[in-house]
């Protein structure tokens, strides 16, 4: 038997690496000469620049040059948006550096390049901006009044707004026998990645490298390109290892033009390591969304509509794709059901917060939150069990491909494949809810406890395309070289896996090459679900490519046809006799690749490049369950049993899905109980370092119990895979939100916002 | 988060120590666990000219038996070390309870007595063991050396009676063991945080069960840690039954004018100190080993 690598589930290769601490990190990078940055960010909210005075700082041994907006103003672009590009939003850009007012704490003034970062904080110190502090604005609402407007040119702080609809949303309220208006508020909260944003850049000899790229290095390649004005192919972004993204790391922030520049401008290597006080006032922020909401339905639970208002708070600027998540919100606000007629006012709203990005599953937390607690509520009212309403207006299989409508400004959503009832059933089974009655009860402690469920879907793989190229040496070693990037996903052993099956080698001799923009002229990046359904994918593809080729190289060679012949364990047969001795290696195929003449497409290495395109989007999908207990007097929410079922048609690696799904809940759990940047009156951070930035610990995450389903693989690509990172973080603020307030029922409790704190229970329990 | 230029001293005695204070003063700052030190430091929220270290002076990390029953604890003593001490479970238990809520054990393996009571964070547990438990403090200056009482000791938010050029060198812990009976409760938002708010009792009993003495304090519910006199004068000569306990903790809220931040409002703190000081009570009237649940 060959051993069969899909589908099982291999320890990551990468682990060693990691686990005795031999990763290469970007603060590992050292170079010979290396100078240090740090960043005189504003400590207002909103406020007009009026002077800035360096002389105390310049005149520190050791601090070696201070750049203000002058410096960079004959090359200030601001940085383009990369996802969900919208006209309107062109002006609420952020440029590299402020340059008459900013907008949020933290807006970066100046850049300190000096010795070590010891003297750049000195430097800090001293650096003496003159502010001249404007009324702050950090409530959606009180944005939307325009009275304080925080870009001058487009005299209003809404960025942006449109309407998505499908069906006649006035002929389902008409014909509804039941409606329910809501509001909900999810809190603004990020990924905080354990490895803070950081580089090293070095020009020298007339190329610029920049260490510690990450997530889309090729895209960000071509805009560091843009800004500075400097050829593309003299630009090398090279990822070492990484200690997480969630979507904060690796977009293109005003650092990343910075620090290049002066980098270029000193001729000596600058390194930029972000340190957590920086990260939480610096990087993207995400999360932040309000919602109105309102179902029509039928007496017996029938969806008929849903209408709602989605409001993002963008934050001080339109960052490169933070505009995804008000649209990511409307896009799958209908969710896994039959909803005929669907209409979302989508806004995008600036105020002076730190500029939002994405965070794993952007829009869709979010959605899937306001959805679900909805759908509580409604079932409530109607006297309908919840589990029942559900799959009383779930999409069935039969209907699949199933065209949601319009819900997104950029195309149709259009679901590829799912058992969505079966993936709900799976969850009910694993938390006992048929066996559970009644779904809430008190203990002797006095503590309430409940059931909570929800459903969910989530688009992954998103296109255009994503490359991989394949390369043979004479010892039949195969190198992968990836146009994704690797966060800590696992890909130098799934895109192993993959590779090994899809070529007939075994997987030790196949090494992944990832995150370095020379070693492939295109790559998408990692993010959104996407690696291994377009990466995999394009693995996959230029696998058959060079499978062709080298059962060609073969058949010539023996003289006979590529049919008669198998590659299998990185050697070839003839067909009906792959237990007997072998006819070729891989090896004496690379060097017969050599000779010239030997084949048709031109001699040399054996070396292919392949492409895989997607137009569509797979859709992984499943639900989350949670059993809760709540201590009254507290406000204390223990989590009991939490479980997570997702479907994710194929699974390459089943353990590091379940790693993926385990580790994304328990994101998603300190998110929902913990987790909040709060900001006060005047747009002062509060939360400002982890003493206040409550992320869960070991402690605080229970055990999760992670159901991976392959029941409906993709028929989008020849793996059949859909993305499966985000499953896992989707659904908890909707189950736990739902366990909650389907525990504290009894006493009028109805979460419509999150975090849960034990304040908030507290004060809904006294009001 | 690189902290501003410092001189650093490493004393291997308490004179010379105590000398170093005496000539730097307000500019100087012991380094002790550096658990509470170091973050602000490297915040640059305190910015010492000169640090001196401590932890190489020989002798002030002991917990030792004294004639009296009581302990002695030496300031550099590691706040695991007390976890897992069987002297501090025979004589202080209520300490031995409280130890295991600070931070987390890697946290404890540096932090010292003498930092968490110096640092005095209205919400630490060791400040609030030690007014429960009447804990005097032995400080030192090249002027001498003087002794306080808890109740002296604390005087404000991360404020105490050290005066810049004192040492903290030990404390004294009365023994409570006999009919006394002890609970601590507190509640975090995360194990291993500063508590949101929490309470420490102690109860002597007679035979009959009536509270001959009762101690309550609160913690997290104001600038430091307090003893909750009107609470513990109601249930002395009472059979701390459920009534009492209610009133008790009625008493307490009633008392409180905590603050808000972003984790708890002032109106949770002062709620929910009650119920931690309820509960407290139920905990330090729970069977003991070797008692008959009756
Ligand atoms: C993540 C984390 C969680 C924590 N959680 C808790 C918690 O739940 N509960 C809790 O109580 N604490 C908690 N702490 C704080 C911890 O207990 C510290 O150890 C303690 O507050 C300070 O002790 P230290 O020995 O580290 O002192 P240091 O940090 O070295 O010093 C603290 C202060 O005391 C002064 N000082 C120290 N020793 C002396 C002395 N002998 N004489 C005079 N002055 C002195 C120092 O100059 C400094 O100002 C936590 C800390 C961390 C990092």
């Amino acid at each position: 038997m060959v051993q069969q690598y899909i589908g099982a589930s291999i320890t990551r290769k990468e682990d060693e690496r990691f686990l005795t601490g031999r990763a290469t990190f970007a603060d590992d990078v050292k170079l010979p000469g290396m100078l240090h940055a740090a960043f005189v960010r504003s400590p207002h909210a909103h406020a007009r620049i009026v002077a800035i005075d360096t002389t105390a700082a310049l005149a520190i041994p050791g601090v070696v040059a201070i750049f203000t907006y002058e410096d960079i103003a004959d090359l200030a672009k601001p940085i383009p948006v990369r996802l969900y590009p919208l006209p309107s939003l062109e002006p609420f850009l952020q440029y590299p550096l402020a340059q008459d007012k900013v907008r949020y704490v933290g807006d970066p003034v100046a850049i300190v390049i000096a010795d070590s970062r010891y003297v750049g904080e000195d430097a800090l110190d001293v650096i003496d901006v003159t502010y001249e502090p404007l009324p702050a604005v950090v409530d959606i609402e009180d944005s939307l009044r325009d009275e304080t407007i925080i870009h001058e040119a487009p005299g209003t702080n809404l960025a942006a707004h449109y309407v998505v609809s499908t069906g006649d949303i006035d002929q389902a309220f008409r014909d509804a026998e039941y409606t329910r208006k809501e509001r909900f508020k999810t809190n603004r909260h990020t990924g905080n990645p354990l490895e803070t944003r950081g580089m090293v850049v070095a020009y020298d000899s007339g190329e610029l490298t920049v260490w510690g790229a990450t997530k889309v290095p090729h895209f960000n390649r071509e805009v560091l390109s843009s800004l500075l004005d400097f050829p593309e192919e003299k630009m090398h972004f090279v990822e070492g290892d990484v200690g997480g993204g969630f979507g904060i790391r690796g977009e293109f922030y005003p650092e990343d033009f910075l620090v290049p520049f002066a980098a270029m401008r000193l001729g000596r290597p600058v390194k930029w390591m972000e340190d957590r006080l920086e990260h939480l006032i610096a990087a993207n922020h995400s999360r932040d969304v309000l919602c109105d909401i309102e179902i029509a339905m039928k007496k017996d639970g029938a969806i008929l509509g849903i209408r709602a208002q989605v409001y993002g708070d963008m934050g001080g600027y339109i960052r490169t794709h933070g505009s995804l998540v008000p649209a990511s919100t409307a896009g799958l606000l209908m969710g896994p059901y039959n909803v005929p007629a669907y209409e979302c006012g989508v806004h995008c709203v600036i105020t002076n917060k730190t500029g939002v990005g994405t965070f794993r599953a952007p829009g869709r937390y979010e959605s899937c939150f306001i959805r679900e607690r909805l759908l509580d509520m409604a079932a409530a009212d109607l006297g309908i069990d919840p589990a029942e309403l559900r799959f009383k207006n779930l999409i069935q299989p039969s209907q699949m491909p199933y065209n949601a409508g319009r819900t997104r400004a950029d195309g149709d959503t259009i679901f590829d494949s799912g058992n969505y009832p079966q993936g709900l059933t799976r969850a009910l089974d694993q938390i006992g809810y048929a066996e559970t009655n009644p779904k809430r009860w008190v203990d002797e402690a006095g503590r309430y406890h409940g059931i909570g469920i929800a459903t969910y879907v989530k688009n992954t793989g998103r296109g255009p395309y994503e490359g991989a190229r394949i390369v043979i040496s004479g010892t039949g070693d195969v190198a992968v070289y990836l146009g994704i990037t690797t966060m800590g996903q696992g890909h130098e052993t799934t895109m192993a896996q993959i590779c090994a099956d899809s070529l007939g080698v075994s997987m030790d001799a196949v090494t992944i090459y990832h995150g370095n923009t020379d070693y492939i002229p295109f790559g998408g990046g990692t993010y959104g679900s996407r690696g291994t359904v377009m990466g995999g994918n394009a693995v996959h593809l230029a696998c058959q490519n060079m499978k062709e080729r080298i059962l060609s190289l073969a058949s010539t060679y023996l003289d006979t046809e590529p049919a008669n012949l198998v590659l299998q364990t990185g050697e070839i047969f003839r067909k009906g006799t792959e237990q007997g001795p072998a006819l070729l290696s891989l090896g004496e195929i690379a060097c017969l690749a050599e000779v010239p003449g030997s084949n048709e497409e031109g001699s040399g290495t054996l070396e292919t490049t392949a492409y895989f395109e997607a137009d569509q989007l797979t859709f992984s999908y499943g639900s989350h369950a949670a059993h809760v207990a709540v201590d009254p007097e507290t406000g204390k929410i223990e989590i009991i049993h939490y479980v997570v079922v997702e479907d994710i048609g194929r699974a390459i690696n089943p353990l590091m899905v379940h790693g993926q799904a385990v580790g994304g809940a328990a994101q998603g759990i300190g998110a929902t109980l913990l987790e909040e940047l709060v900001y006060d009156d005047s747009g002062q951070l509060l939360a400002g370092s982890f003493m206040d930035y409550l992320l869960p610990t070991s402690t605080d995450v229970p055990p999760i119990e992670s159901i991976v389903l392959e029941e409906a693989p993709s028929p989008l690509n020849p793996l059949g895979v859909k993305g499966a990172g985000e499953g896992g973080i989707v659904a908890t603020g909707a189950t736990l939100a739902n366990a909650v307030s389907n525990a504290l029922a009894p006493l009028g409790v109805q979460i419509t916002q999150l975090p849960i704190s034990p304040n908030f229970i507290a004060k809904l329990l006294s009001s | 988060m690189k902290p501003a230029r410092f001189d650093y001293y490493s004393p291997d005695s308490p004179n010379e120590a105590l000398e170093l204070l005496g000539q730097y003063g307000d500019d100087a700052k012991i380094l002790a666990g550096g658990q509470s030190l170091m973050p602000m430091m490297n915040m640059r929220l305190v910015r010492p000219k000169v640090v001196i270290d401590i932890n190489r002076i020989a002798g002030l990390s002991h917990i030792s038996p004294r004639p009296d029953g009581g302990l002695a604890v030496g300031a550099m003593t590691r706040q695991r070390e007390l976890e897992r001490s069987a002297l501090v479970l025979e004589t202080a238990p209520l300490l031995s309870l409280a130890i295991p809520y600070i931070g987390h054990f890697q946290i404890r393996n540096r932090g010292t007595v003498g930092g968490s009571l110096a640092h005095s964070d209205p919400a630490a547990e060791i400040p609030a063991v030690c007014l429960t438990l009447d804990t005097e403090f032995e400080l030192a200056s090249s002027a001498g050396e003087r002794t306080v009482k808890a109740e002296d000791f604390f005087l404000n938010h991360l404020t105490t009676a050290l005066e810049p050029a004192e040492l903290l060198t030990q404390i004294r812990i009365p023994q409570t063991v006999g009919n006394w009976r002890w609970g601590f409760q507190e509640v975090c938002r995360r194990d291993g945080d500063f508590a949101l708010v929490g309470a420490a009792t102690m109860l002597r009993l007679d035979d009959r069960g009536i509270c001959l003495e009762s101690r309550i304090t609160a913690f997290g519910a104001g600038g430091t840690p307090m003893r909750m006199n009107a609470a513990e004068n109601h249930l002395s000569g009472s059979s701390v039954n459920a009534d009492d306990r209610s009133e008790a903790a009625r008493l307490v809220s009633d008392a409180l004018d905590p603050i808000s931040d972003i984790h708890a409002s002032a109106k949770y703190r002062q709620d929910v100190a009650g119920v931690m000081v309820r509960r407290a009570l139920e905990q330090a009237l729970l069977p003991m080993e070797g008692e008959d649940a009756a």
